[in-house]
């Protein structure tokens, strides 16, 4: 049984997917395949009909499903002479394994086939955390679900999954679904957090919750679920700095409905029977400069390779990604053998960074960095690159806030000074220190 | 009029039925849940104990070996997960070793075969990541994982297929005793038989008193437990257990024939209602589990549950005709190893109908076997064969719809008509595993509720979790919006 062989599979057809896959057909490959496992592509912002996406990217406002057919129909407009059909779409089809030598094992009503490809993108998004990732007591009943699902069922199915909500989280979904919830005639009875500021965008809190009266309360969380077949009851509890419960604080919500929104996890089961090495503080790929991941022709993108706080900034980094598939495809699928290799660290109050490693002679004009800092830094703060003791870069920033991911752009020739083979270059976020 | 009315459908119910379904006889069994193998049955250890516990004189000794080797033949003929992985209670000191010596006499008495004792080191051979600190463990190879819910399940679903009635959502509220047997009383009508088996579990002396006083209390022993994701299933190839101390009974490091790893229980006397888990039992749990298997990563916890055990004031089960009322069967206080008798205790059940002057005669039709609607693993040789002879037949079969345990619209629908219909979410999730994995059927409830619906002409507003009133949805958008509350 010959298949035809790909030059590049991209795993997921929501907004990484889209984008890479375009971006490398616009760098030249013409034997595109997109696998996606829903019937449609768009991925999770086909559910996400609310409005705030594009401002970058397009420099509009968008919604959800506005933001992805824009990206389906530059993928569905790519098309020439030499290549009539475009790009390949399969929906309603599930990569159920990926091999390092780029096999892509696919399950459709088609049937059970492998697909051979030169590169690979990984663009598979994530999932949510749920009850359990976080180990909430009590009883098991129903009327829990996670943000996401009840907004699939909202949004896509048109049912509402309760009428009295308590929402635990303040992540962006958590705090547009309890927004969602109340459009929809449901009590919101509280969003609870458990640091001491929302961990979702500030425009959210502001327009999610304050316009709709929709009672915030910080440094708590739940301790406990009650009702026998369907939730009764929840019960909140203060937590100090360190995140333990202050005894005595208890305090209980009459609700029929407890939605979770505590935080997302990269999907990479399928990364890791690939061999992708996957980073412990991101859970997503350890990648290079250009989104390659430790296996040759292998890429990642978007969601899978760190949370992102806006799409926008996940088309930017797919953008990269297809580019750089491309330019493994066209280079002759050689790996790349660098003695230039260095290593980048999260320094202090940084929790990660991304990439974990580049390439001295393949950095462009600049080295992008992406991270997300441990607290809030008000005007008058900055990053600092550091080698060593030596400081490498140094970028001012007004504000800066765990709930936003933070990019800062090195140049080359600042990088050109580094010794590549001495200590990790360490991106760090201080006070301004005048 | 019935020859037998089961009130139960958990394992010991099942096994009941199982047995009996072979002979002709007019059969019915009831259950006040929603679905079969849903009280103790569904949340306990999913272990097939190799014997070595009980004293030799017992009848629990008794049934639990012989309960075991039925299990395997049992789990080979109607297609139930069963993985022979062997056991290890561990020593920690000389004080465990001395115990561990008396489990090994005991369970050479009960004829438990191939059991032994290790030295520290032989059994950190076995099981590289045992704790440095464990001197010495028993070793009983006969012991089992299996899936204990599809064991109960497979049962009743061959019962079923060999005449056998099955009423689910059907609680009994009374027994009438007369000349020739008994009136059962439900919520869904009165039944007419000669002989009743209560198998109800926890709620045991709760049934037996709608007839009689019980000479025996059930003790509910609420236990807890953490499963972990498939990345730590690996971490033992063998049941771990501890040796009991005056600190407790100990907890148990396991693989489960899924391939995830099943830590826990503790042991909380309470309500037969009480499934609620507590973060303090929690993390007791770990840290005891942590002597044993030092590196079990607690952050890979995909599910904690808790079980409830029906404990008796007895050290033995108690399977009893009442005096008063004979052909009227009481299966009570099937605590650990309970699992592992059942079929035995199905036996000894039927040999007591036997004696009661039931007539066996068998029937010449019998189907002695069963196909799970659920595919192979994909991955393996098997499963990946599997699942292109399914998409060949049926496309449905090539649509993923579970994706973290990877399971097919064509495995869901199979399942939805099987003999014993799952009608919820949590059924379906039993049968075939859809939402048992790492996102815990967040992307893929919904899409099985419209399966449901689909399958089995239901509103997707009645359709619920587990047992009835656990409705997933409150309303359709749009239409009862504020007005429907």
């Amino acid at each position: 049984m010959s298949e035809k062989k790909y030059e590049l599979i991209v795993i997921g057809g929501g907004p990484a997917g889209l984008a890479a896959a375009h971006s490398a057909w616009e760098s030249g490959l013409r034997k595109i395949l997109i696998i996606e496992r829903a019937k449609h592509l768009g991925g999770i912002l086909n559910q996400c009909i609310h409005n705030g996406f594009g401002l970058h990217h397009f420099k509009e406002e968008l919604s959800g499903p506005e933001y992805a057919d824009r990206f389906i129909k530059m993928v569905e407009a790519c098309t020439d002479g030499n290549a009539p059909e475009g790009i390949e779409i399969m929906t309603d089809t599930m990569a159920l394994n990926i091999t390092p030598d780029h096999e892509v094992y696919v399950s459709n009503t088609e049937g059970y086939r492998v697909l051979k490809a030169d590169s690979v993108i990984l663009a598979m998004g994530c999932r949510e955390r749920t009850r359990d990732s976080v180990g909430i007591a009590g009883s098991r009943p129903a009327g829990v679900y996670t943000a996401g699902t009840a907004q699939m069922f909202m949004n896509i199915m048109g049912y509402s999954v309760g009428r009295r909500v308590v929402v635990r989280g303040t992540g962006d979904i958590g705090l547009i679904m309890a927004r969602r919830m109340k459009l929809e005639g449901a009590e919101v009875l509280a969003c609870i957090g458990a640091s001491d500021h929302a961990d979702g965008l500030a425009r959210n809190v502001n327009q999610c919750l304050k316009d709709f009266d929709i009672p915030l309360l910080l440094r708590h969380t739940i301790t406990e679920i009650r009702g026998k077949d369907r939730v009764e009851q929840v019960v909140a509890m203060e937590v100090d700095e360190h995140r333990n419960v202050i005894p005595g604080t208890e305090q209980v919500f009459d609700c029929d409905t407890l939605l979770l929104s505590i935080g997302l996890i990269p999907e990479n089961e399928l990364s890791k029977k690939a061999g992708v090495p996957i980073d412990s503080r991101t859970s997503g790929a350890v990648v290079y400069e250009n989104n390659e991941t430790e296996i040759p022709g292998i890429f990642a993108c978007g969601n899978v390779l760190q949370v992102h706080d806006l799409v926008d900034f996940v088309t930017e980094e797919s953008i990269r990604a297809g580019q750089a598939a491309a330019e493994y495809v066209l280079g002759g699928c050689k790996a790349k053998t660098s003695d230039t290799v260095f290593a980048l660290a999260n320094g202090e109050n940084v929790k990660y960074t991304v990439p974990m490693k580049a390439r001295m002679e393949e950095i462009g004009k600049f080295l992008e960095v992406s991270f997300r800092v441990k607290k809030i830094f008000g005007a008058g703060s900055a990053v600092v690159v550091t080698q060593g003791d030596q400081q490498i870069a140094r970028f001012k920033r007004p504000y800066m806030s765990s709930s936003k991911m933070e990019k800062i752009r090195i140049p080359k020739a600042l990088i050109d000074k580094i010794d590549p083979l001495g200590e990790p270059l360490t991106v760090s976020a201080v006070e301004e220190v005048e | 009029m019935y020859d037998v009315v089961i009130i139960g459908c958990g394992v010991s119910g099942a096994s009941c039925a199982y047995m009996l379904s072979r002979y002709n006889l007019k059969v019915a069994m009831l259950d006040k849940s929603s679905d079969v193998s849903n009280g103790t049955t569904k949340a306990n250890s999913a272990i097939i104990h190799a014997g070595y516990d009980p004293s030799p004189d017992s009848l629990m000794a008794k049934l639990n070996v012989r309960g075991t080797e039925l299990a395997k033949e049992i789990a080979a003929k109607l297609d139930v997960p069963i993985n022979n992985c062997g056991s290890m209670v561990l020593a920690f000191d000389e004080a465990d070793l001395e115990h561990v010596n008396k489990l090994c006499e005991r369970g050479v008495a009960n004829g438990v075969p191939g059991i032994r004792v290790l030295t520290g080191d032989e059994a950190r051979e076995i099981e590289p990541e045992l704790a440095p600190e464990v001197v010495g463990a028993l070793y009983a190879p006969s012991s089992c994982i299996i899936n204990p819910w599809e064991y109960g399940l497979a049962m009743a679903e061959t019962a079923v297929r060999n005449g056998v009635e099955i009423l689910l959502n059907t609680e009994v509220t009374g027994f009438d005793a007369k000349a020739d047997g008994f009136t059962v009383k439900t919520d869904k009508g009165d039944f007419e038989t000669r002989f009743v088996i209560s198998a109800t579990g926890v709620y045991a002396a709760e049934t037996r008193s709608l007839l009689e006083k019980p000479d025996y209390e059930i003790v509910p022993t609420r236990g807890q437990y953490f499963l972990l994701d498939k990345e730590e299933g690996k971490r033992v190839g063998t049941t771990i257990f501890q040796c009991p101390n005056e600190k407790g009974k100990g907890v148990l490091v396991s693989p489960t024939v899924d391939g995830n790893l099943i830590v826990g229980p503790d042991a909380i006397i309470g309500d037969a209602d009480d499934k609620t888990t507590d973060k303090d039992g929690l993390d007791k749990i770990a840290e005891a589990a942590k002597r044993s298997v030092p590196k079990v990563n607690f952050r890979m916890n995909i599910k904690n549950f808790a079980g409830v055990r029906a404990n008796s004031s007895s050290s033995d089960f108690i399977i009893q005709e009442s005096e008063a009322f004979p052909g009227f069967i009481d299966l009570a206080g099937i605590k650990s190893p309970g699992l592992s008798a059942a079929p035995a205790i199905a036996e000894y059940v039927v040999e007591m109908l036997r004696n009661d002057g039931l007539e066996l005669s068998k029937k010449a039709d019998f189907i002695d076997s069963r196909k799970r609607p659920r595919l192979p693993e994909s991955g393996t040789a098997e499963g990946d064969e599997a699942r292109r002879e399914a998409i060949a037949k049926d496309p449905a079969y090539g649509r993923i719809i579970c994706r973290c345990e990877t399971v097919s619209e064509g495995e869901i629908v199979a399942a939805l008509h099987t003999p014993i219909p799952p009608t919820t979410i949590n059924g379906v999730k039993r049968r075939v595993g859809a939402g048992m994995g790492r996102c815990q059927g967040g992307f893929c409830m919904p899409k099985v509720q419209e399966l449901i619906a689909r399958e089995l002409d239901k509103d997707w507003l009645e359709i619920c979790l587990d047992e009835n009133g656990s409705e997933i949805l409150a309303y359709k958008t749009k239409e009862q919006g504020k007005e429907g509350r």
